[in-house]
């Protein structure tokens, strides 16, 4: 059976379990989803499921995208993300409900990180900066020295350095199910996920367990 | 529903048996305490040196001077579930919103001017 689902970031509180504990959560939005597509071995060399999400203006979609739907006689959707699953047990045009996770369950989710812009070495990679003291001067943040000397005479390629960070694709695993609403397509795990809320976020049974 | 209403639905209601608390308060806390299977209520009496707002994560912080005037601060959070009740037993007359000097003050220094409501 297929575990995933394409949901929201609405934001994070706190709540308390049985013992009195205040634990973080973040809700996420959740389905529901309706199969697209399904991928088989047969035709497409593996086995996947593709879920939509988030009903739309039909003008906010293309013609293409609109017949895509159409074929399955499912509203317009505005996402599509697929899922591989080897034995997904659905079937196009049926639903995907939060009720595929339960309080408990230990879930990956997939966003995008919020962007930070064009940042220094300090705060992408965490490099030490120069000293703060005994006479330096402009050196606090700087990456120090990025290559040996004349040989290789250049910088390597994927050295770390300055440069855009943020807005990239990010997996938080092994997530803790904590909460699961099916009338208001709720899901609550425990901890941060990545991504400003109303960001777009896949939820996975997680690899790891 | 917006977001902040579906967050607010899932967060802790208001604790009923706590009532209003301002910094200065003498006030015994009653807090429900799991051993194994026996639930008890142990009580912490103190006064309010410090309040915080914040609707769902509203704490208030408690000091009380335990035996050979160590002093003891305890901190709860205003919905949670393991307090039972609060009771106030004497409002104090104070002119700031943290009482942090307490810390510094034993003795008769350290009494607080009652206020009568």
């Amino acid at each position: 059976m297929l575990k995933g689902l394409i949901g929201k970031k609405v934001g994070m509180t706190q709540i308390f379990d049985e013992a009195g504990v205040a634990i973080p959560v973040t809700l996420i939005e959740a389905g529901p989803c309706y199969v697209t597509q399904v991928r088989t071995p047969d035709k497409d060399g593996y086995s996947a499921v593709q879920l939509g999400f988030v009903e739309a203006k039909p003008k906010r979609l293309s013609g293409g995208q609109l017949g895509h739907l159409k074929r399955n006689n499912l509203p317009p959707l505005r996402f599509l993300r697929e899922f591989r699953a080897k034995e997904p047990g659905l079937s196009e045009g049926d639903p995907v409900k939060v009720s595929v996770f339960a309080v408990g369950d230990a879930v990956d989710v997939v966003g995008t990180s919020k962007g930070k812009g064009f940042q220094g070495g300090v705060k992408r990679y965490h490099f030490r900066g120069g000293p703060k003291t005994h006479g330096q001067s402009d050196r606090h943040r700087a990456p120090g020295a990025r290559s040996s000397g004349t040989t290789p005479g250049r910088v390597y390629k994927g050295s770390r350095g300055p440069g855009h960070m943020g807005s990239e694709r990010v997996t938080t695993q092994n997530l803790k199910v904590v909460l699961v609403d099916e009338e208001r397509n709720l899901l609550g795990v425990r901890g941060a996920v990545p991504g400003a809320k109303g960001g777009i976020l896949l939820i996975k049974e997680a690899r790891k367990q | 529903m917006s977001n902040q209403e579906l967050l607010k639905s899932v967060e802790a209601p208001d604790n009923p048996n706590i009532p209003e608390l301002s910094p200065g308060d003498t006030v015994k806390v009653f807090l429900r305490i799991k051993e194994g299977n026996n639930e008890r209520i142990q009580e912490f009496r103190g006064t309010i040196i410090r309040m915080r707002s914040g609707g769902n994560n509203g704490n208030f912080t408690v000091r009380r001077v335990a035996s050979n005037g160590i002093g003891v601060e305890r901190t709860f959070l205003l919905r949670s579930p393991r307090i039972e009740k609060v009771q106030v037993e004497r409002h104090s007359k104070v002119r700031r919103a943290q009482l942090y000097y307490l810390r510094d003050r034993t003795g008769k220094s350290a009494r607080l001017k009652q206020k009568f409501s």
